[in-house]
């Protein structure tokens, strides 16, 4: 029989419980324990940043996380950032400056993208461009999702004081997210 | 006429939801009960198949079905690729489903296995027996093409397809030159390397339909699958979905023969998702080619003599590569004007991987052969590349390399010097070992079918009551906006506002078929379908609005929700009363439009004569490169593309398939080296097939022209694949000008920048 072990992950704000295999990952439980399919697979070893979530407040590749590595953390994907200024303010502009064609490294882009910006909320350009180089674009030449976090981080600046409608749930992270990436085995 | 729509550079209709994470993607869509299915490949490259024992996975508890082709109702194909009437042989190819007798490739379907879970399944494989009996193999399409080398596929030989261009005397053109140059060139595969896997679920439907629901360019692949299973076309349904990148390795069937195989021998819905290594693997690729070229001039710059000849590696099975072959052979001189021309074009089969469609489909490869003659050429006449070129470009009235006189302008020394003189003063190097070289490539790269496929689109559009419209085509939609586009050619058509018009895409049964997301023809052919459809339904809203307006059709114009008269736009009528006028008058609002491509006859023989393709688009890159003479390394720093679109009927769109050919082409040029050893494929992930990240390239800056003169909508071309032509042997003469070294494979190592540094300086010493 297989060794199953229950482990419980807050996806989104809300506990899933779900048994598990020891060598299932984050990415695994995601999408076929918590139904959050937004969170893609593009290669499963951490090479292409697709499945990239937000884990304890740092941008993570969720095939390089064990579910059970992460039982009671808290993990946030794309669909979970309802009412966040920051992350709206991202997907308005990877919209309107076409940095979204196919759509599947999207919701891993936006979220390293977002990451980098709490990191470091005036990058220069090439700052950009080093942050999301741990996720593969095969569309777009990556000009245009320069672009677009560019303009965000450029409104920013202009008006630093404004709140961030931020979920509070994962607000300690953000202070620890010095680095835009949480690195984790390979990759 | 004054756009209102065509033009804007308008978020896609498929942004925001992609944005949000809310599109379900092939693999993200699952049904209850469902079973995953699971591909069981061969081990060894070529080999007699003995037996295959399937009893054990079979028993396997969790398995609900191992298929052999024995269990395959029709196994082997004719492949025509959609063509339903005669093509000739030279253009057919075999689909075989599963492995029978032999094995021709490492990793060849043998069986298919459907289980509960993905981990049964893989277990499964596991347990299914194969005796083989190894043969020897043949992995390079120049000893394939010798005499006694092993025969690959079912011809009895290897050559899979042989064209010829036979255009004036090359003999007495090269009598005629004052300098002749040759050159051996050799390119590598390329992989796809679409974020998204080969994906899909099948299910029967309640009334026995087979519905597949997949990441595919060609919803029409229906047809093959009823045929595999011995069905009527209509029993088999296609549901596209938005696809997580194509570039034409999705073009022929992927998944879905085995799926539509395991769900109707289980009667259960059937999920198939392959792996990031078994993509790599086994997946189609673009060709490998040896090109051999010889190209004379005048000591005045005058082309007077091209000689070609061309290799591909066809792969095991033959699938698109006598097609690839072909616009190799027509694009093989490139868009100049020479009196003179021969080419010989061969398709080898060989005991590796399927070659197939990729962005470009033949025409990068030769591109960058000609290119890089066009620079060996100027450095041996002391002329500028530049100008070289000029004396050289096709002009509209001059003839193509098969004789066809092309009857459009052709803008190629604009658009090479405003590629050229955006790259502005060139810097200076602060380091002694790296050099800073500057190169230019032009291309062209046809969109629209083959005329002799006679290629025909269709689509729907219909007014809603409440002047919202609804757009049906089956336009398989690969995230270049080939669905939205549809959407703002009605809006600006019909007056309907962006936000009001919905768009079905990709069902096989409920779309009219729009044909392939390939060839850059979705726009030229779709969108016309859709255009046809608009100005039908507009002239019955005119009709019906100058009865109302007590005017004439001729005075009318639509736009922002209402018809009104040009000659007083203060007197209108609303879309809605206007619709719900004919509505309950009896007009129909709804038209289904069909567009035509020209046609015309298949080739009767081997030499490639008149007109292939509908039109082409052209474009010029100047690039610039530092090469560091310590390492080899080169880093590619500036990247301008110049193309004549005809027409920009979304700019940012445009900009996009620009930015991201070049990209895809600079990896190709400069990155991605998929390392193959006696057929097996040794860079089976991304880790070792490496594709630019954004570190690895620089932001590439588009310049649009519009001529106008495209057969789009509005006058648009096609660009979706042209971008990758040029780029490839612009960065090899920036390499050349950087450190007078010519490359002439890709892709670029620094191993390879710093033999051929150093064979240079040896050279320079011995002389």
């Amino acid at each position: 029989m297989k060794n199953l072990e229950m482990v419980t992950i807050i996806v989104n704000d809300r506990p899933v419980t779900a048994p598990v295999e020891a060598h299932e990952s984050l990415l695994d439980f995601l999408r076929n324990k918590a139904g959050a399919v937004e969170v893609k697979c593009g290669c499963n070893q951490g090479d292409c940043g697709t499945c990239t979530v937000l884990f304890q407040g740092k941008a993570a590749k969720s095939c390089l996380i064990l579910a059970l590595q992460a039982q009671g953390k808290e993990v946030r994907t794309i669909k979970g950032f309802s009412g966040d200024f920051l992350m709206e303010q991202l997907q308005e502009s990877f919209v309107r400056n076409g940095a979204i064609q196919c759509g599947f490294c999207t919701p891993g882009m936006l979220i390293s993208s977002y990451a980098f910006l709490q990191a470091t909320p005036q990058p220069a350009r090439e700052e950009i461009r080093n942050a999301i180089s741990g996720n593969l674009c095969r569309c777009t030449g990556y000009k245009k999702i320069i672009d677009a976090v560019e303009e965000v981080a450029l409104k920013r600046t202009g008006k630093q004081q404004d709140k961030q409608t931020t979920p509070s749930s994962f607000s300690e992270g953000q202070e620890e997210a010095k680095g835009n990436y949480l690195l984790l085995g390979g990759g | 006429m004054e756009l209102k729509v065509i033009g804007k550079g308008v978020p896609k209709y498929d942004a925001w939801g992609k944005a949000r994470g809310e599109v379900i993607y092939a693999d993200d869509f699952s049904m209850p009960g469902m079973l995953y299915g699971k591909v069981f490949r061969s081990s060894l490259p070529r080999a007699k198949i003995l037996s295959i024992d399937t009893s054990k996975a079979e028993n396997l508890p969790g398995v609900h079905a191992v298929i052999t082709h024995k269990d395959v109702p029709k196994n082997n194909l004719r492949a025509r690729f959609g063509q339903g009437t005669e093509i000739g042989a030279q253009f057919e190819g075999l689909y075989r489903v599963l492995a029978e007798g032999e094995v021709r490739y490492y990793g060849e379907p043998v069986a298919l296995i459907a289980a509960e879970t993905p981990e049964i399944a893989e277990k499964a494989c596991e347990l299914i027996e194969v005796q083989y009996e190894p043969l020897p193999g043949v992995f390079d399409p120049l000893e394939a093409m010798q005499p006694g080398a092993p025969q690959v596929g079912e011809k009895e030989n290897n050559i899979a397809s042989h064209f010829k261009i036979r255009k004036g005397d090359v003999e007495k053109g090269f009598a005629q030159a004052d300098v002749i140059v040759e050159g051996f060139y050799q390119v590598g595969y390329q992989d796809h390397a679409y974020l998204e896997l080969e994906s899909g679920v099948a299910w029967v439907d309640d009334d026995g339909t087979i519905v597949i629901r997949v990441s595919s360019q060609v919803i029409e692949h229906f047809r093959e699958v009823a045929e595999v299973l011995d069905l009527p076309h209509s029993r088999v349904r296609y549901i596209g979905t938005l696809i997580g990148g194509g570039f034409g390795g999705k073009e022929d069937i992927t998944v879905e023969s085995y799926l539509a195989l395991l769900a109707w021998k289980t009667r259960r819905p059937v999920k198939l998702t392959y792996t990031r290594k078994e993509s790599l693997l086994v997946h189609s690729k673009r060709h490998p080619y040896y090109m051999y070229y010889k190209t004379g001039a005048t000591k005045d710059g005058k082309i007077t003599a091209v000689h070609a000849k061309l290799i591909s590696d066809a792969g095991s099975y033959a699938a698109l590569s006598p097609w690839v072959l072909l616009y190799s052979t027509v694009d093989a001189i490139g868009p100049y004007n020479v009196e003179n021309v021969k080419v010989d074009a061969y398709t080898v089969m060989t005991n590796t991987p399927i070659t197939s469609a990729f962005r470009g489909f033949g025409a990068p490869q030769v591109n960058l052969a000609y290119e890089s003659q066009m620079n060996e050429l100027a450095k041996k006449l002391g002329m500028n590349p530049m100008e070289l070129r000029r004396k050289n470009y096709l002009k509209q009235g001059d003839s193509l390399a098969t004789g066809y006189v092309y009857d459009r302008p052709v803008p190629l020394d604009l658009l090479a010097q405003k590629a050229w003189e955006a790259l502005g003063p060139k810097r200076t190097s602060s380091k002694p070992q790296v050099k800073i070289g500057r190169g230019l490539a032009v291309g062209m790269c046809s969109y629209g079918r083959l005329t002799f496929l006679h290629d025909t689109s269709r689509s729907y559009v219909r007014l809603e009551l409440d002047g919202s419209a609804l757009i049906r085509c089956g336009v398989p939609d690969v995230g270049g906006g080939q669905g939205h586009i549809l959407a703002q050619i009605v809006s600006e058509e019909l007056g309907v506002p962006l936000n009001l018009i919905k768009i079905h895409v990709t069902d096989s049964q409920l779309t009219p078929l729009a044909g392939t997301t390939t060839a850059t023809r979705q726009l030229y052919m779709s969108g016309n379908a859709t255009l046809k459809a608009c100005r039908e339904l507009r002239q019955r809203m005119f009709r019906k609005a100058a009865q109302m307006l007590l005017t004439n059709e001729e005075d009318l114009e639509v736009g922002e929700g209402k018809v009104y008269l040009k000659s007083d736009p203060t007197r209108y009528i609303a879309l809605v009363p206007l619709i719900n006028r004919m509505s309950a008058d009896g007009d129909e609002l709804y038209v289904e439009a069909q567009f035509n491509a020209p046609f015309s006859d298949v080739p009767a023989k081997e030499i490639i004569e008149g007109r292939t393709f509908p039109d082409f688009t052209f474009g010029a890159y100047g690039v610039e490169v530092e090469v560091d003479e310590e390492t080899g390394k080169v880093e590619l720093k500036r990247v301008v593309a110049a193309f004549d679109v005809g027409r920009a009927l979304n700019p940012i769109l445009v900009e996009g398939q620009i930015e991201g050919g070049a990209v895809q082409g600079a990896g190709y040029a400069l990155m991605e080296d998929m390392v193959i050893k006696d057929g097996i494929i040794q860079t089976p992930s991304l880790q070792e097939y490496l594709i630019p990240t954004s570190m690895d390239v620089p932001d590439v800056e588009s310049i649009l022209i519009e001529s106008g003169t495209g057969l789009g909508p509005y006058g648009a071309k096609g660009i979706g694949e042209p971008p990758i032509v040029g780029i490839a042997p612009a960065i090899l003469n920036a390499i050349d000008d950087a450190v007078g070294v010519r490359i002439t494979s890709l892709p670029v190592t620094s191993e390879k920048i710093l033999m051929e540094l150093k064979a240079s300086k040896e050279g320079n010493k011995a002389a």
